[in-house]
């Protein structure tokens, strides 16, 4: 267990006693007086100078968000004013969100982060308001004459912090906007507060060093091409002995009909290289003339966490490396956040793709009209127009010991609108498949507790207690209905979920969609199935 | 309590003003014409520019909230209310949104329970709250078309028909014809406007996240419709003299000998501060709701590409830039090179 949490128990029991949801106070109006307290736990540590330098960023140099100086730049005030200006005047979608919020607290209750710390702040809106709060002082009238009669502050390094504090508190889950009657999405403000904050050099750790590094090697894991290869050639060896068929992924290779991008962490990650397993398989079973790339190796972009121009940055080699290769159309894997760059940015940004084809489907001849600016498709859309062409021997009985459940991701599900297909694949590969509670599923399911570039190690106190809510509802069907697989389409909560279900629900483990695809498939020559590709025993005593 | 007490003096010192100004020093004019005008003024004006400041940023990304299935393979059934594919589904999800607050519909209330434990129950009072205040406000407001248009429009005695249903039951053989019936909306609106307001007061989450300007509209509103009120039920006032004096505001030629009681100015200043308030407030929201990018736009950025206008240049880390980086590295595990 993590040195920054409490012990499972003792977090149980402070909760016990608090109640949190009820905790909060009625301060009347001094939130603006409660600075932000900064303990081990509940902050990310900062970059290097170096990290913030290879982005282009604003104000490298070391510092650290326990200190008490900041060494912020002297213009902070001036630089956070203009870059709000610039802001407002670029993004319909923040300049309404600062002015349109009738605080009905619809919201309120609806994060994950406010359910499992009680902390007010965490409220969706009270979150916004820590922006509108500085927006109405420089850019309203009311707030200009009025000031704090009408909620108006003045920027201070105490804001500065708190913004900190709270904007890499929030995984841009969007779940809020789903139950607001205007829409807003706080999403979006914790972006623009995110490049708000690197105008003076306040940023993690964790979200800078991936974009970097992703940018250089082609991946967020900083993995060189001769390793990436290796490693998954490693796993193919794997597949090998799990299921005594060998497959041929190729890398780079020119002329292949589909190139195929996946979050690094199917590669690296435990659990997700059973995932990548169960992609290789599924690839082999239908003969798909695809590729690697180790330049495109990345599916994921923490761009996305950290501004506009650093995640197109890291998106155009999506493109880049397709028309190179000469390709026809992209596959995606399955990851979250990766696909809300995909399906709502990628061509805005790095378009259009001409030099791409509409995607069809070699194996069954589907034309994937809804992706034909994009050209790029879902490895779930792939894969359920195969299963329903028939085109999968499957046999969902090699799943059977299985309970599972399903976790829609926050991005996919609110950020895209993909919910039914990856529960048309389960159906399909597994016999145990049991819903957790409708209000925590679908376009309402709860962050992974650690999503937006927060799955760091220092911050272990705070993304346990913002996957409490969905380990909540994980409980409710491990009790209810014996599930003991979690089962989800993104990297980030396949590696997330499972410290948290560890934390929360010790027994239940985490899954990909495909590595499941991959236990069923019955593949050409292959050796009698006893184990899955974790290679845990199939147990299939025949029960008659 | 200052955020809640501060608002309420407000509006009572608002009243005092229009009551005693008119009552006491006889400034008919100014309350009856020069302000109402300017409030009015402000009002167009400032909604107006507000709007066109927003329409002036544009929406660089396509990014409404998807909160049900998306429009993909042939044979799986898309939600086009949640997930429109195209401008109908759009339109027919704002139209739910403005006319009937389809989100708010969807309300839960969280709850800590000992495990600890999570638990979630449907919460329909807030929408059906903000639903009875915001349509009973327009059909008051319509019904006024009794005063401010010359002709009473068609949909006047309709709405009154309707909205009067309980006039007779209520008042017949009490007070005979003397009294006018109750309108229905008029009863409502103090009811949901009373809900709002215990709500942000008594339930701790929405007293924390309040702010002063969250309780002056409350209380102005409910000053308009006391007044409206007790001028319909109570204090009598000259109706022909105050549909006279609007129609004299109306058509531009303002009557200025026209004097009605004073309760009519307080309910008219009250009015006229709303107006002016209206672009400076939160109560934006009602132009603002039709232009959130989250709910105005199609779900289909995979199948039509959207255009940024400031779509920025970005310099990036070319393949070329790449293998000649990692090329030895590349080469000794057999990858395809552009230049050996």
């Amino acid at each position: 267990m993590s040195k920054f949490a409490p012990k499972p128990a003792e977090m149980a029991a402070q909760m016990n006693q608090d109640y949190l949801v009820e905790k909060v106070k009625a301060h009347e109006s001094d939130w603006m007086e409660t600075p932000p307290e900064f303990r081990p736990g509940n902050w990310c540590y900062a970059p290097a100078p170096e990290v913030v330098e290879s982005l282009g960023l604003d104000n490298p140099r070391k510092w650290s968000p326990d200190e008490e100086d900041w060494k912020l730049p002297a213009d902070y005030k001036a630089r956070i004013h203009q870059g709000m200006k610039e802001r407002l005047d670029k993004n319909r979608a923040f300049k309404l969100f600062m002015d349109v919020c009738v605080r009905c607290g619809a919201c309120a209750d609806k994060c994950h982060f406010f359910l499992g710390t009680g902390d007010p702040k965490n409220m969706p809106v009270m979150r916004a308001e820590l922006m509108r709060s500085v927006y109405r002082n420089d850019f309203t009238m009311a707030g200009k004459i009025l000031k704090d009669w009408v909620g108006a502050r003045k920027l201070t390094p105490e804001v500065v912090k708190e913004w900190f504090m709270y904007f890499y508190q929030c995984t841009e889950c969007r779940r809020c906007s789903v139950f607001c009657p205007y829409g807003i999405d706080t999403a979006e403000i914790t972006l623009m507060a995110r490049e708000l904050l690197h105008l003076l050099g306040v940023n993690i750790n964790w979200i800078l060093k991936p974009a970097s590094d992703c940018n250089r090697t082609g991946n967020h894991l900083g993995i060189e091409p001769h390793t990436f290869t290796q490693v998954v050639e490693s796993l193919v060896d794997d597949i090998e002995d799990v299921t005594g068929v060998s497959v041929n992924p190729t890398f780079n290779r020119k002329g292949a009909e589909v190139l195929f991008i996946t979050p690094s962490g199917d590669a690296f990650a435990e659990p997700g290289l059973y995932t990548m397993m169960g992609y290789m398989l599924l690839f082999e079973h239908v003969g798909l003339d695809y590729t690697f790339s180790t330049y495109a190796s990345e599916g994921g972009n923490f761009g996305l966490f950290t501004g506009n121009e650093v995640m197109k940055k890291l998106n155009a080699k999506m493109y880049h490396e397709a028309q190179r290769l000469g390709v026809k159309w992209i596959l995606g894997g399955e990851c979250g956040h990766m696909w809300r760059v995909v399906h709502q940015y990628m061509d805005t940004m790095n378009g259009p793709a001409d030099f791409l084809e509409t995607p069809i489907n070699p194996i069954t001849g589907t034309v994937f009209d809804f992706a034909k600016s994009t050209k790029m498709v879902h490895i779930a859309e792939f894969t359920a127009d195969l299963i329903r062409n028939n085109k999968l021997k499957l046999d969902p009985k090699r799943n059977d010991h299985r309970v599972l459940t399903f976790h829609d991701s926050c991005n996919t599900s609110r950020g895209m609108g993909m919910i039914e297909e990856p529960r048309y694949i389960l159906h399909k590969v597994a016999n145990k498949f049991y819903e957790m509670p409708e209000k925590t599923i679908r376009e309402q399911t709860f962050c992974c507790g650690s999503g937006s570039g927060l799955n760091t190690e220092e911050y272990m106190d705070i993304r346990m207690r913002g996957a409490f809510p969905r380990a909540s509802a994980v409980k409710h069907v491990a009790e209810r209905n014996g599930v003991n697989l979690l089962t989800a389409i993104c990297a980030i909560d396949r590696v997330t979920l499972t410290a948290a279900m560890r934390y929360w629900n010790p027994g239940v483990e985490v899954s990909g969609l495909h590595e499941l695809v991959g236990n069923a498939l019955i593949m050409e020559g292959e050796k009698e199935r006893d184990i899955d590709l974790r290679e845990d025993d199939l147990e299939l005593e025949e029960e008659e | 309590m200052k955020k809640i007490i501060t608002p309420f003096v407000l509006v009572v010192l608002l009243g005092l003003i229009a009551w005693f100004g008119t009552a006491g020093l006889g400034l008919y004019t100014l309350f009856g014409v020069v302000l109402p005008y300017g409030a009015f003024a402000t009002f167009i004006v400032g909604f107006t520019f507000k709007i066109l400041s927003w329409a002036k940023s544009p929406v660089p990304f396509r990014i409404p909230t998807t909160a049900g299935q998306a429009k993909s393979l042939t044979w799986i059934k898309p939600n086009e209310l949640e997930s429109p594919s195209g401008a109908p589904g759009v339109l027919a999800r704002m139209f739910l949104e403005v006319f009937f607050f389809r989100s708010l519909l969807r309300n839960s209330r969280a709850s800590m329970v000992k495990g600890p434990r999570l638990v979630y129950v449907s919460d329909k009072s807030l929408w059906l709250a903000g639903l009875v205040f915001h349509w009973s406000f327009l059909i008051i407001f319509l019904r006024h078309y009794r005063i401010f248009a010359e002709q009473v429009p068609f949909f006047v005695p309709l709405l009154e028909a309707v909205d009067g249903f309980f006039e007779i039951v209520w008042y017949n053989e009490i007070h005979a014809v003397t009294l006018p019936g109750l309108y229905l909306t008029d009863a409502l609106i103090l009811v949901a406007l009373t809900f709002l307001f215990l709500r942000r007061v008594l339930d701790t989450k929405v007293r924390f996240i309040s702010l002063l300007q969250d309780y002056f509209p409350l209380y102005l509103i409910l000053g308009i419709v006391i007044t409206g009120s007790l001028m319909r039920y109570n204090l009598k006032v000259d109706v022909i003299a105050a549909k006279n004096l609007v129609q004299s505001l109306v058509h531009f030629h303002p009557d200025t000998s026209i004097q009605v009681g004073s309760i009519f100015y307080v309910h008219l200043f009250f009015v006229s501060t709303l107006a002016f308030y209206f672009p400076f407030s939160k109560l934006m929201h009602a132009g603002g709701v039709f232009m959130s990018p989250t709910r105005n736009l199609a779900n289909n950025s995979r199948a039509k590409r959207h255009i940024n206008p400031w779509n920025p240049t970005i310099k990036i880390r070319t393949y070329a830039e790449y293998e000649e980086d990692y090329r030895d590295k590349m080469k000794a595990v057999g990858l395809p090179l552009e230049k050996e």
